[in-house]
């Protein structure tokens, strides 16, 4: 079974829509959405009805800090971030703030972890930023594959039998094993968001039957989307690192 | 767990035959599958009553990289199984013996070496190609089989360039067969294709001298090939021509710079003695002297490690461009466009090799006359406008070749020579199209079909303009 992995859509039509697009190009079977829905973009409303319609078809959803900070706090955010959250309240309805505020923080599927942040405090929202951070992950939780985001740029930590954390950074369509002998913490790239310095979308597809994980570039059309939230009235910046990706 | 593994003991199906062998790291047996009759071959790791974690890491290195090469110079991959409860991979049985055999016989006589030489050469270019360092090539990892093809054996120190390098992670420490480890390798630097090379040249030296270049050296003696150069062939083997000495020196070359760009250029000069540039190493009788060699030591203490590995890159800057040149009178446009052509590419490949060829069109069943009225040879003729076309392109003689080819059919001979030698672009010229010449075919469209690497049709500016006129665009 093929298995889409996507996180960090921030609000951004244009983004998901290419990489869904995508996935039914390839012939997945099944979505898992790891969180952050909304902030930064400018079609927050469409991405959690799109998600919404998902999840009644099978799809999984998980919680990311933006969404909890629609019904919730927005103290820890950097003043951008909370910016665009605070526009993005206003944007969304009373069915699309309780859909986002029931999401689950985990979900687990046999040894595999789905979660936003990291899988040791998921409320936490610590980032896997390093390899310090992966060893944490590692130490502390026993999945043998994680999948996680909120770090915007793609990586996969894997350990060793003799706990060794090893770091490595993904080339686009290519399959990695991720070897029953190992430990595996893959760190998703942002579908909204890409802060890598490369504009296009990302994702990511696990194979379950050859336990291969593949990274995926889609480019999208980020000029219309860092339009939308020129015209939306949301901080430049925000507009600025849609285009370059970074 | 202590499996006991012993003739006929099932695992995930494969039935043990036969014990062929226990390595350092592992032991062979050969096996077989209901309803499979090819022979196999299982490789199990041994992992048990070992505190080592290395056999771990280079099996599961196997694991990674083995189902992803494909082709003749690798064992065919079929099947492997997890650490629990027991580790093996599946795979090929490639028959007969590996160039180990040969290490009772060295010094063998140099033409046979040249022959092996070129074969392995011809299997590193495939597996460079394939994004995967070799980094443990010897002759026990190189078997021939029967078709003569070179198969790379062993994959457990090898790097693949889209794949964790779990050697790299785990470790602190330089890993290879300490008589072949390239000096960068000595150095932990597990991303330069051309490291195979220097492997290589290291065979190529002790089958022609019966000894090894760097000794069988442990411990800090390993870094001596940074700075201390090994005796040259020829003073050791005196019927080791120069142009021998040469290739093999300039593999065993301490800077990778220094060495054939890749495995396919090293290929063509195994195969080209006649091609071969010439320099002081091909003269050289007796080591360097102690200015020199403490000059490399000194370099060789700063020396670090480097970067990510980039061998699509290496492979990429070092193409080989075949240029098929029509030296029939009134294409002198033409190959004065392909020229042109040829300078540009030049211009952004710096390291790119040239291989001129013409074709020289024989008849299928009369006898060919292949001299004109004052009895020259016309292959000599050809050869010599060959060299004139490219006289003009200004390039080290050593980075461009000159070939006459003489076969009946222009295109599969063209479409031949590409493959043979590994070349990356074929550049050639075509007239603009005609009723006529859609009708008969040209070359270049039936190269540009059978080709099997890129191709550039070049036009002369005056059949661009009658293109346009006629409206026509072939």
């Amino acid at each position: 079974m093929l298995i889409a992995l996507l996180t960090d859509i921030h609000g951004n039509r244009e983004a998901l829509s290419a990489c869904l697009a995508h996935t039914r190009l390839i012939g997945v079977d099944r979505l898992i959405f790891l969180g952050d829905f909304v902030g930064y973009g400018a079609d927050p409303a469409w991405v959690v009805d799109q998600v919404r319609g998902l999840v009644d078809k099978g799809a999984v959803a998980l919680l990311g800090n933006h969404d909890a900070a629609i019904d919730g706090s927005d103290e820890d955010m950097n003043s951008v971030a909370r910016e665009a959250i605070r526009w993005t309240r206003n944007q969304l309805g009373l069915e699309q703030r309780r859909f986002l505020a029931d999401l689950p923080l985990i979900h687990e599927e046999g040894s595999v972890l789905y979660v936003h942040a990291n899988g040791y405090a998921p409320r936490n929202w610590d980032y896997m930023s390093g390899p310090m951070e992966a060893i944490r992950h590692f130490s502390r939780v026993d999945a043998h594959i994680t999948f996680c985001g909120h770090v915007h740029v793609p990586m996969l930590y894997h350990m060793s039998t003799t706990a060794k954390v090893g770091a490595f950074s993904p080339v686009g369509d290519n399959d990695i094993p991720l070897l029953p002998s190992r430990t595996w913490l893959a760190v998703i790239g942002a579908v909204g968001q890409p802060r890598d310095g490369v504009p296009a979308a990302n994702y990511a597809v696990f194979d379950t039957a050859r336990q291969t994980l593949r990274y995926l570039r889609v480019p999208y059309d980020n000029a219309t989307a860092a339009r939308k939230v020129r015209e939306a009235g949301l901080p430049e910046k925000l507009a600025l690192r849609l285009e370059e990706g970074r | 767990m202590r499996w006991r593994l012993s003739p006929g003991t099932e695992i995930d199906g494969f039935t043990l035959l036969e014990h062929l062998g226990t390595g350092g790291m592992a032991q062979l047996w050969a096996v077989t599958r209901e309803g499979d009759p090819t022979p196999l071959v299982m490789k199990i790791p041994l992992l048990v009553d070992s505190d080592d974690p290395l056999p771990i890491v280079c099996f599961e290195t196997e694991q990674m990289i083995m189902p992803r090469l494909s082709g003749v110079h690798v064992p065919r991959f079929v099947a492997t199984g997890p650490l629990e409860p027991m580790p093996y991979i599946v795979m090929e049985r490639i028959p007969g013996e590996s160039l180990k055999k040969h290490l009772d016989a060295v010094p063998l006589p140099w033409p046979e070496v040249v022959t092996i030489g070129a074969k392995v050469a011809h299997a590193l270019h495939d597996l460079h190609r394939q994004h995967v360092i070799h980094l443990d090539v010897k002759p026990s990892n190189v078997m021939i089989r029967e078709t003569g093809e070179a198969v790379l054996i062993d994959y457990g120190f090898a790097r693949h360039e889209r794949l964790p390098d779990l050697l790299a992670e785990e470790f602190r420490e330089p890993f290879g067969t300490t008589p072949y480890m390239a000096p960068e390798q000595v150095l932990q630097d597990r991303a330069d294709p051309r490291s195979d090379l220097f492997a290589l040249g290291v065979m190529l030296y002790f089958f022609v001298t019966g000894k090894r270049p760097f000794g069988n050296p442990r411990g800090g003696q390993i870094r001596r090939r940074l700075w201390r150069d090994p005796v040259p062939p020829r003073a050791l083997a005196p019927d080791c021509p120069p142009w021998l000495q040469e290739v093999i020196l300039r593999c065993l070359e301490v800077d990778p710079q220094d060495r054939y760009a890749t495995a396919a250029l090293l290929a063509l000069d195994l195969e080209n003695p006649a091609h071969v540039k010439l320099t002081e190493r091909a003269a050289r009788l007796e080591r360097d002297g102690g200015v020199k060699t403490f000059r490399r030591w000194l370099k060789a203490r700063k020396a670090q490690p480097l970067e990510a590995p980039n061998i699509a890159g290496q492979l990429s800057r070092a193409p080989i461009v075949l240029v098929a040149i029509d030296l029939s009178s009134g294409a002198e446009d033409l190959a004065e466009a392909q020229r042109l052509m040829i300078g540009r590419i030049l211009s952004i490949e710096g390291e790119a090799r040239i291989a001129c060829v013409n074709v020289l069109k024989t008849s299928r069943i009369a006898v060919d006359i292949l001299e004109d009225e004052e009895g020259r040879s016309l292959h000599v003729q050809r050869l010599v406008q060959l060299r004139h076309w490219g006289a003009a392109l200004d390039i080290p003689s050593e980075r461009i070749s000159y070939s006459v080819l003489e076969a009946p059919d222009p295109a599969a001979a063209l479409v031949d020579y590409a493959r043979r030698n590994n070349v990356d672009h074929i550049v050639i010229g075509a007239r603009a199209s005609s009723a006529l010449r859609r009708y008969l075919g040209s070359v270049s469209s039936q190269v540009v079909a059978e080709a099997p690497c890129s191709v550039t049709v070049v036009r002369t500016p005056r059949d661009r303009r009658m293109g346009d006129i006629s409206g026509e665009f072939a």
